[in-house]
């Protein structure tokens, strides 16, 4: 293998996790090389998620990557100049039972403690700053006003170009065949194109990570689901944060939407019982069954006209946790999968992580993050707000 | 107050419907029941209907056709695209400016969400034009289930918007029937058959893997259909054109000018100019001036056009300049448009510097061609449905062979679903080849020695595939090759020891008006020149004086007119009767109805090719995407990423071949260029349809 095939980091996905990574990486001076199947960065399902970004989950480790997620992802138009169509309009988790305020409720101080500005707010409240929510049944809802939404698209994009000013290579268009392990040792991937070398391989394939993990001969439970989202025409703005109902109905769990910096308004629905596989081709029963419960929730909906609809892999684990860290059965190996459909708002902060975990400085904290998402967990918790 | 309807028409019939009020911005306007917004507007000489809201660049109407979404605008509240939408009394019509106000709702108001509505049949057809109305024919009349939908407000496709007579075979295709007659006959038959249930208004919006399609009845109604089979008829859409001031309101397809004018019986225009020779620009030249309206000139950026050579023949009769080897620099204007600049160009189709010329013009059609709408012909395939495809959504032809490729498919479906056991017919496909195939050769002109008795003179030299002449004749004087009709037809003396009785047949019938009759028997130096002519019966009168001219158009003498003939079963083509000296009787082939043009005396002012308009929904330059290619972006899901071309409400539906030419302009070959991926929904829908809620603004008003 020549040198120029030769790499100290392969990344195995361009996508929500990969790029940022590889800019991060390539920022502290690693030579990195990124390998996608699809024809450019972003191609597989990072375009297809919906841009909400927030930190309010009900874990330390995923509040505090998302944190940054957060802090990379609001600064990036000041520092950089790109626009993000970032927008910080807030999460609203909406209660119509009591099943849903005590779960919102029980995790608050929990979100408080790590610093999270969020409260919750009785149904009067919430209908002033919510005046189109369906009233009927209201029982109040969270409302963290420091998250928002930008268009993982343009991240992507943008995380892409500055990736590869700092040096950081792509290739596209290749499929990874194989990993070369030589005495339990990483040592680079095989392609469908050629061969490259490298101590350090990083396994951001999404929802396709398992099957990589496997070429490792390392198990990992990564199972993608679909789920559905559309996009409407956009309208003046009429209301700011991701509206999320926790609520199961026939045929699904939750849903959310929000209004995006254009004026669209985006929305996705999680279908029930799940959708596993990695079938992507749009059905007839979304549209439907989102439709009647946005219009339930938000009745002004009704008029807005639907443009477009798609369908997206969601990569789960069984506790909903992704799953991150070096494997213990093949040494250069770093796992960076299982994003449970939160690969846009966990990515850039798990980018940073990584590339201390890569450089061999990890800040205390990380310690903590990674024995959450340790690949060696027992996967037996589950996540209350997924 | 401008009016702009048209109160008399030569082939037309002129509605009688009843006029009531609407407002255009609080102002009083006239509107006909039945019409279009966008028609009453024009009718009205109102032609801005909105200002996009990224950059404030005006809108006007585009496809008129429901494909992209220019033409929106506010109606009661609710945005809208004019060119679908029926206007209504006292309706209150604005224009968007801005990002529209979703209208507010009632946040108590309790639905009755209904189950969407779930159809059976076994063939849907989408597309009610003339491929998929022959298809549901054949397969109406052996009694299989079919569901036709078609976006439009009546069956026939293009064909309602046709005056001509229809090249094509008499035989398999009824050719030498005026377009708009033969939609009626093609409907007429298919509503004998019980099995074929006929949805209007009905916009097919998703193929869905789960093998049912999501169609939004009647504009009213979420229906979810479940076809064993699935034929796609759905025509084609007008190519766009990317030059600066491409999106300047009075820049317009030709399907669009072809809807307004002979659907809707408006006159958009006062003068227009024509960029594009093919059949589509020749023919809506033609439709221009039998509503009366000036045809400035026609540009063809090739050295010939493409259209049959029988249509530009007319046009240029007529007086109209047709300009090949010519391109449109810009359209230009600062609301709407004033003028266009064209420029000829060189064998690389590169504009030649110095030989740029200006046309005041208010109107420029674009007429470069046709791209077939066959996104659910594709989804379907992608899908595992049984999915076929028929007329311009298969293939880009003439209508006659829309009509039999339709009647193929038919019977091809019916033979799949084991309903017929029988083979296609080998002629059938033969036919089919022949309806078609590209105009072939061209032969130079060629007359009959004879200088006496009286007999056509054929006026057609190019290969097309048209046999009405030789099919009209009593004495089956003239022959055209029954194995293959391409050939051009030829006046057989001898057939017949009676010879030409002067019957007139041929002369009416021929679709090209290619065909005169030279009449020696009372002076046979001056013989008198039959000549068939479309245009209002007050426009020409015995006495009056005219320019006969040769098949090109140049002059050959000037006259006074004998007669004019207009008779019933002549259907509306009027005959004119003068006279000629012998020398240049056989080669009078027409008359001249326009004077020419003279450019205007302003200087053109190079801008940038850069400006041009790629993505009209988002408002993409030509220079953006441009600079993304040049640095090496290939996949188009890229330049949709970053520049929103495509992402928005006509779903890339414009802008994708004008994508793959800017590629092609940078020498990216094809093989390189990675398409976006087309999603659902066809067109955007109102998320309360989708939830099975019934529409209707009477509904949404109450609310408000």
């Amino acid at each position: 293998m020549n040198s120029q095939d030769s790499y100290e980091v392969i990344i195995i996905g361009a996508g929500s996790v990969g790029t940022p990574t590889a800019l991060f990486l390539a920022e502290a001076g690693f030579k990195v090389l990124v390998i996608d199947r699809n024809p450019s960065s972003g191609q597989g399902s990072n375009k297809r998620a919906i841009g909400g970004l927030r930190a309010t989950h009900s874990d330390p480790a995923k509040i505090r990557l998302s944190m940054r997620s957060l802090d990379i992802i609001s600064s990036w138009k000041e520092k950089y100049g790109d626009d993000l169509e970032w927008y910080k309009g807030g999460y609203c988790f909406v209660a119509y039972r009591e099943e849903e305020e005590k779960t919102l409720k029980e995790v608050l101080p929990l979100q408080k403690s790590l610093g999270l500005n969020i409260d919750w707010l009785e149904a009067q409240e919430l209908r002033r700053f919510l005046p189109d929510l369906n009233p009927r049944g209201l029982r109040g809802g969270t409302l963290s006003p420091d998250d928002g939404h930008a268009s993982p698209l343009l991240a992507n994009e943008a995380f892409y170009r500055r990736a590869r000013a700092a040096g950081a290579q792509f290739k596209f268009k290749e499929n990874v065949t194989n990993l070369v392990i030589e005495s339990g040792k990483i040592k680079g991937v095989v392609t469908d194109q050629g061969r490259y070398g490298a101590e350090v391989v990083i396994n951001a394939a999404g929802a396709w990570a398992a099957e990589v993990a496997r070429m490792a001969g390392v198990g990992i439970p990564v199972t993608p689901d679909s789920h559905e989202a559309a996009v409407t025409e956009p309208v003046q703005r009429f209301f700011h944060p991701m509206i999320v109902d926790l609520r199961p109905a026939d045929g699904s769990a939750n849903y959310y939407f929000y209004q995006h910096a254009t004026g669209q308004v985006i929305f996705c629905i999680t279908p029930s019982p799940s959708l596993w596989g990695f079938d992507v081709r749009e059905t007839s029963q979304f549209l439907p069954m989102v439709s009647k419960r946005m219009i339930d929730l938000m009745p002004r909906l009704k008029n807005i006209r639907v443009r477009r609809t798609w369908r997206g892999l969601y990569p789960m684990t069984p506790d909903g946790f992704p799953i991150v860290g070096w494997t213990r059965e093949v040494e250069g190996f770093l796992l960076a999968a299982g994003m449970c459909g939160q690969g846009f708002m966990l990515g850039p902060g798990l980018a940073e992580l990584l590339t201390r975990i890569v450089a061999g400085q990890p800040q205390p904290a990380d310690e903590e993050i990674l024995s959450y998402l340790s690949p060696y967990r027992s996967f037996v918790s589950e996540e209350k707000l997924k | 107050m401008i009016n702009n309807r048209l109160y008399k028409h030569p082939i037309l019939p002129v509605s009688d419907r009843p006029l009531f009020n609407f407002y255009w911005q609080e102002k009083q306007l006239e509107a006909r029941e039945g019409e279009t917004i966008a028609s009453a507007l024009f009718a009205n000489g109102i032609r801005i209907f909105s200002y996009h809201h990224k950059d404030g660049a005006p809108q006007g109407i585009y496809c008129a056709n429901g494909q992209c979404a220019q033409c929106l605008v506010l109606a009661d509240g609710f945005p809208v695209k004019s060119c679908m939408e029926m206007i209504k009394p006292g309706m209150k019509i604005e224009p968007l400016a801005g990002l529209p106000e979703l209208p507010p709702v009632s946040p108590e108001i309790q639905f009755d969400f209904q189950p969407i509505e779930e159809v059976e049949t076994t063939v849907l057809i989408i597309g009610g034009g003339p491929a998929g109305l022959a298809a549901a024919i054949e397969l109406g009349s052996r009694g299989v289930n079919c569901l036709l939908v078609d976006d439009k407000h009546r069956l026939g496709g293009k064909l309602v918007l046709q005056t001509h007579r229809f090249f094509g075979s008499v035989e398999a295709v009824y050719a030498g029937t005026r377009g708009i007659d033969l939609a009626t006959r093609l409907e007429k038959e298919v509503r004998q058959y019980p099995s074929v249930e006929i949805w209007l208004q009905t916009t097919a919006l998703a193929v869905y893997s789960d093998h049912k399609v999501g169609v939004l009845k009647e504009g009213q109604k979420y229906v979810l259909v479940k076809p064993q089979v699935i034929l796609t008829t759905a025509g084609a859409r007008e190519k766009s054109l990317a030059f600066p001031g491409n999106t300047l309101p009075g820049v317009y397809g030709a399907g669009a000018f072809q809807t307004l004018v002979n659907r809707d019986l408006v006159r958009p225009t006062e003068k227009l100019f024509i960029v594009g020779g093919g059949n589509v620009g020749l023919i809506a030249g033609y439709h221009a001036l039998q509503a009366g309206i000036q045809v400035v000139g026609l540009v063809e950026v090739m050295p010939e056009v493409g259209g049959y050579k029988v249509h530009k023949d007319k046009l240029a009769r007529l007086g109209v300049p047709i300009m090949t080897s010519h391109t449109v620099l810009s359209a230009n204007g600062r609301e709407s448009v004033e003028s266009v600049t064209i420029a000829r160009v060189d064998e690389k189709f590169r504009p030649i510097k110095g030989t740029e010329k200006i046309y005041t013009c208010d109107t420029v059609l674009i007429a470069v061609g046709l791209d077939p709408v066959n996104e659910f012909y594709l989804k379907a395939k992608e899908f595992g449905y049984p999915a076929y495809a028929a007329g311009d959504a298969e293939e880009i032809a003439e209508a006659s062979a829309a009509i039999f490729s339709g009647k193929i498919r038919g019977l091809e479906i019916a033979r799949d679903l084991g309903i017929y056991s029988g083979e296609i017919p080998a002629s059938w496909e033969k036919t089919a080849e022949i309806l078609k195939s590209k105009p072939g050769q061209t032969f130079p002109e060629s007359y009959p020695d004879r200088e006496s008795g009286v007999f056509p003179v054929i006026h057609c030299l190019q290969e097309i595939p048209c046999d009405p002449c030789s099919a009209v004749c009593p004495r089956k004087l003239i022959e055209v090759d029954r194995v293959d009709i391409r050939k051009t037809p030829v006046y057989q003396e001898e057939n017949d020891a009676r010879g030409c009785s002067g019957c007139e047949r041929c002369v009416v019938i021929c679709p090209g008006l290619a065909i005169t009759l030279v009449d020696y028997r009372k002076d046979a130096d001056r013989p008198e020149i039959t000549i068939p002519f479309e245009f209002l019966r007050d426009l020409i009168n015995p006495g009056q004086e005219v320019i006969l001219v040769d098949i090109e158009g140049r002059e050959l003498a000037r006259t006074t007119v004998n007669s004019v003939k207009s008779i019933k079963a002549n259907d509306r083509t009027i005959l004119i009767k003068a006279q000629a000296p012998k020398e240049v009787a056989k080669r009078v082939s027409g008359l001249r109805l326009q004077t020419a043009f003279e450019p205007a005396e302003e200087s053109y002012v190079q801008r940038m090719a850069d400006e041009a308009i790629i993505c009209r929904c988002e408002r993409v330059t030509a220079g953006e995407i441009r600079q993304l290619i040049k640095e090496g972006v290939r996949d188009i899901n890229e330049i949709k990423t970053i520049t929103r071309a495509s992402m928005g409400p006509c779903g890339a539906k414009t802008c994708t071949p004008l994508i793959h030419r800017l590629f092609r302009e940078e020498g990216v070959p094809e093989s390189e260029i990675i398409d976006q991926i087309k999603r659902p929904l066809f067109i955007e829908v109102p998320m309360g349809l989708l939830a099975g809620l019934k529409a209707g603004n009477q509904e949404r008003k109450s609310e408000q």
